[in-house]
């Protein structure tokens, strides 16, 4: 570490004021606050401060997604293997994931931290670390065989459209991974949908990768008929996004990041909430597959249980109160399955039902708050 | 599963203990939100003495939004109790010496501004001689005459603001917190043991600055002595749970909220002592306990000292080896000052942490069995009654706001903290009335700042949403 503050400490004045590459401080900046909390001391304000830092946080929702990267890997290796019907080992299944899965990782973040890094010099701010965690959820919730070009293309759109546009990390209304599956979805549609994209190798004659969803969807068969029963979907062994499709794994995320008080609970449970009672009170009606598809497997299939621990919780987007991220996550449920039920072209419904919330949370927000600030007047009044 | 308010209240129940008839509404609050800060280097309870030091110093700009007006210059020999300097916007507030001896420097700083007055003190201290025969028997005016002439008046504070009180109002209440639930604080009910007599004195003159309800607040976490429990004349409440639990501003919240036009007054229970003196004996006597406290100092005791005292002689030859930052307050609100400098006029204690000036190698990544936090991101989460040695390193870098629902954890009130905080970003005077910002001070807050993910000043852009509105208002 000694050779590391010694390196940065020797290339400090070329970045510094007045040095050659002054303008590219934020750059070096990034890379110094990166291996090195800085030294700085507080000088106004409380003296001392929480050990938590943006950096921290960030890092620790990568670490709540472990789980899902690496079953997500496993599960690309064993979709593979079945599709051209051939065994393998975990192991295998894992390397051959791996191999997968690191291209589509290495474009997010490269394209990703690039065009940060080049709004953060333009602007001359330091580089925020919102992307640590959008550059890995991502890949975990394209399709395994997206065309990389594809990937780079709807990151840029996401950074640039999703976030910078409005200010940077912190001041964007909508979920900018998302934003990037959204951009892909209704730009590229074939690539996003039906059944070729979600298992490699799915092109094999004879193989069908649809997923779940894309089956239901067709109202073809339903829930009973299909090939996967409910603890395929639980420990998801099943055709999806990367990241998707274990609810274990998911599960495993959400409880690190509600422990740690960096997750809210209260959206993760609510938006389950939303959505089973959603998917019941259709059950009873029960008119095509999806309606009449078991409540509780509606939030193992699909990007239901990934998008209401990764995404919808995402603190910027998401309601701001505590009672807003309630509501909110109550209907982030109720859209998901409602779309998902009634629009069998848009069958991902997560997504878009988030991304809708995202719209409509500061609207949540202002109501929480005008109750508090209607309570401080009325308390006003009754003293005059 | 959900708590919206985290906080509980039994219900009101009436007291028949024949000690306290005279109110019959006590309040037993319970808070669950907040947080206590576990730090190494709390003040063994016995009192250390050392060499009389006699430099003192009043600083103006403890006093917020004070201009000045001298009264003395250098040479001029005062007793404790003269006249140093008046509000030169409210001249009846006098400032006092808190020692009898000679004025030997004034500092100024940019503009002129004053910032010290240095006094140096004569061995023996003589007082002013002040006459308030028959005080159980004054008027209210007559007793608020008597508090702005003796220079006692800077000790009653009131809410909003978090100012010296306006004279001129009536207090709807008056909040006497009788424990600090700050990082390390000085235990009162220790510091003022044996005075219960003087303490019930200066409850009976300062309850009749109100024609409300004066409330004394006990810590519901331990028994309070009796100088406290068993004291009359005012509505005894008692509230539980973690820092901020102590402040006034969370108390009156919680007891009697402050709408727009209202006032609450404070008064801190040693400085009780100092007017019951004043009117019972005469005499200008700021004679203050404090604690000397924090990691870096050898051996924390509490010590008997005078407000104003220079505070090098409690640290000399007390101190850890290392770089270290002397703080005169808690470490969450309190001023940094050098180990020559001075205790500040509302401080009770003597804080001493390490400087954290050295750059740590991805700290941000490391496990962290040794860093606290409210969040449980780090390992430290698996030993909750570990005390720590936190210095004074930021911990990080300034951010926009990303996380949320932080800020509501640390503040037991039903205020939204973080929408309050945007709307004194973008001065939207309206928003932050109704959002509730007459009822906090910066202390309320400081808890929220030393949680902010993002390292934002809470505690000064409250203080700036709050000089806005006196602008706004006057």
């Amino acid at each position: 570490m000694k050779i590391f503050r010694n390196l940065l400490d020797t290339v400090k004045p070329i970045f510094d004021k007045g040095g050659k590459l002054e303008k590219l401080y934020p750059a070096y900046d990034a890379f110094e606050t990166f291996l090195f909390v800085p030294g700085h001391a507080t000088h106004s304000g409380t003296h001392i401060k929480d050990s938590i830092d943006l950096k921290r946080t960030m890092a620790f929702v990568v670490l709540a997604m472990l789980p899902c990267i690496v079953f997500g890997m496993w599960n690309i290796g064993y979709q593979y293997y079945s599709a051209i019907s051939e065994e393998s080992t975990l192991i295998e299944n894992i390397i051959f994931g791996f191999w997968k899965f690191l291209p589509l990782l290495i474009v997010s973040y490269s394209v990703g931290l690039a065009v940060e890094f080049a709004f953060a010099i333009s602007r001359g701010h330091s580089v925020n670390e919102g992307y640590l965690v959008s550059g890995m959820l991502i890949p975990l919730i394209m399709p395994v065989d997206v065309p990389l070009w594809m990937l780079a293309v709807s990151v840029v759109f996401a950074v640039v459209i999703g976030k910078e546009v409005f200010g940077g990390t912190g001041m964007n209304i909508l979920n900018p991974a998302l934003t990037a599956r959204a951009f892909l979805f209704f730009a590229y549609p074939s690539y996003m949908s039906g059944d070729k994209v979600w298992v490699h190798g799915a092109s094999v004659d004879g193989y069908s990768g649809e997923t779940i969803l894309g089956a239901l969807a067709s109202n073809t068969s339903s829930w009973d008929s299909l090939l996967w029963n409910a603890s395929d979907a639980f420990y998801g062994i099943i055709p999806g996004s990367v990241g998707e499709t274990s609810f274990l794994a998911i599960a495993i995320g959400a409880l690190i990041l509600i422990y740690a008080g960096i997750g809210s609970g209260r959206i993760i449970i609510s938006t389950f909430i939303g959505g089973y009672l959603t998917a019941y009170l259709f059950n009873l009606w029960g008119y095509n597959a999806l309606m009449s598809t078991p409540a509780h497997i509606h939030l193992l299939i699909g990007g239901f249980a990934f998008g209401a621990v990764f995404m919808a919780t995402d603190p910027v987007t998401a309601s701001q109160t505590n009672k807003g991220k309630i509501i909110y996550g109550l209907l982030v449920g109720f859209f998901a399955i409602l779309i998902r039920i009634f629009n069998p072209a848009y069958p991902e419904g997560m997504m878009l039902a988030i991304l809708l919330m995202n719209v409509f949370a500061p609207l949540i927000d202002h109501y929480v708050i005008s109750g508090n600030v209607k309570k401080r007047l009325s308390r006003l009044k009754l003293k005059s | 599963m959900f708590c919206f308010k985290g906080i509980k209240y039994r219900s009101k129940f009436i007291n028949l203990h024949a000690k306290n008839v005279y109110y019959s509404m006590s309040k037993n609050i319970k808070l669950k939100k907040g947080l206590n800060i576990n730090l190494v280097g709390e003040a063994d309870k016995v009192y250390a003495s050392v060499k009389f030091n006699k430099n003192f110093v009043i600083k103006p700009t403890d006093f917020h939004n004070l201009t000045p007006k001298l009264v003395v210059k250098v040479g001029d020999k005062v007793s404790a109790g003269s006249p140093l300097f008046f509000d030169k916007y409210n001249d009846k507030v006098n400032f006092c010496s808190p020692v009898s001896g000679e004025i030997t420097e004034i500092v100024r700083g940019a503009k002129r501004r004053i910032l010290e007055l240095r006094i140096n003190s004569d061995d023996i201290i003589s007082y002013k001689k002040f006459d308030f025969k028959n005080y159980e028997n004054f008027s209210r005016e007559q007793l608020v005459s008597a508090m702005l002439e003796s220079g006692l008046w800077p000790f009653i504070k009131q809410r909003p603001y978090d100012v010296i009180a306006n004279h001129i109002d009536v207090p709807k209440a008056i909040v006497i917190s009788a424990f600090k639930s700050a990082p390390l604080s000085i235990d009162n009910d220790f510091a003022l043991y044996g005075m219960d007599d003087l303490f019930q004195k200066g409850l009976d003159i300062i309850s009749k600055l109100t024609n409300g309800i004066t409330h004394l607040n006990l810590d519901g976490n331990t028994n309070s002595s009796k100088a406290f429990s068993e004291a009359k004349g005012v509505q005894i409440n008692k509230f539980s749970g973690p820092h901020p639990a102590g402040n006034v501003g969370v108390q009156i919240h919680h007891l009697d909220p402050i709408n727009k036009g209202e006032s609450v007054w404070c008064v801190e229970p040693q400085d009780i002592i100092a007017i019951a003196r004043l009117f019972s004996e005469g005499k200008f006597d700021v004679s203050r306990i404090i604690s000397v406290c924090g990691s870096q100092v050898l051996k924390p005791r509490y010590y008997r000292t005078i407000l104003g005292a220079c505070i090098s002689n409690f640290l000399v030859d007390n101190l850890h080896d290392g770089d270290y930052r002397v703080i005169s307050g808690n470490v969450l609100t309190g001023e940094k000052i050098n180990i020559d400098g001075n205790l500040g006029f509302y401080d009770t204690q003597i804080t001493v942490i390490k400087e954290g000036n050295e750059p740590e190698f991805l700290g941000w990544a490391l496990p962290g069995f040794n860093k606290f936090s409210l969040s449980r991101s780090f390992f430290s989460w698996l030993t909750p009654t570990k005390k720590y040695d936190i210095s004074t390193n930021m911990r990080g870098e300034e951010r926009a706001y990303v996380v949320t629902g932080q800020y509501d954890k640390v503040l037991p009130m039903d205020i939204f903290i973080q929408q309050l905080i945007k709307s004194i970003m973008i001065e939207d005077v309206e928003m932050m009335e109704n959002l509730g910002i007459y009822e906090l001070s910066p202390e309320d807050v400081a808890l929220c700042e030393f949680v902010c993910t993002s390292k934002i000043e809470v505690q000064s852009l409250i203080r700036d949403g709050l000089d806005l509105l006196i602008k706004e208002n006057s």
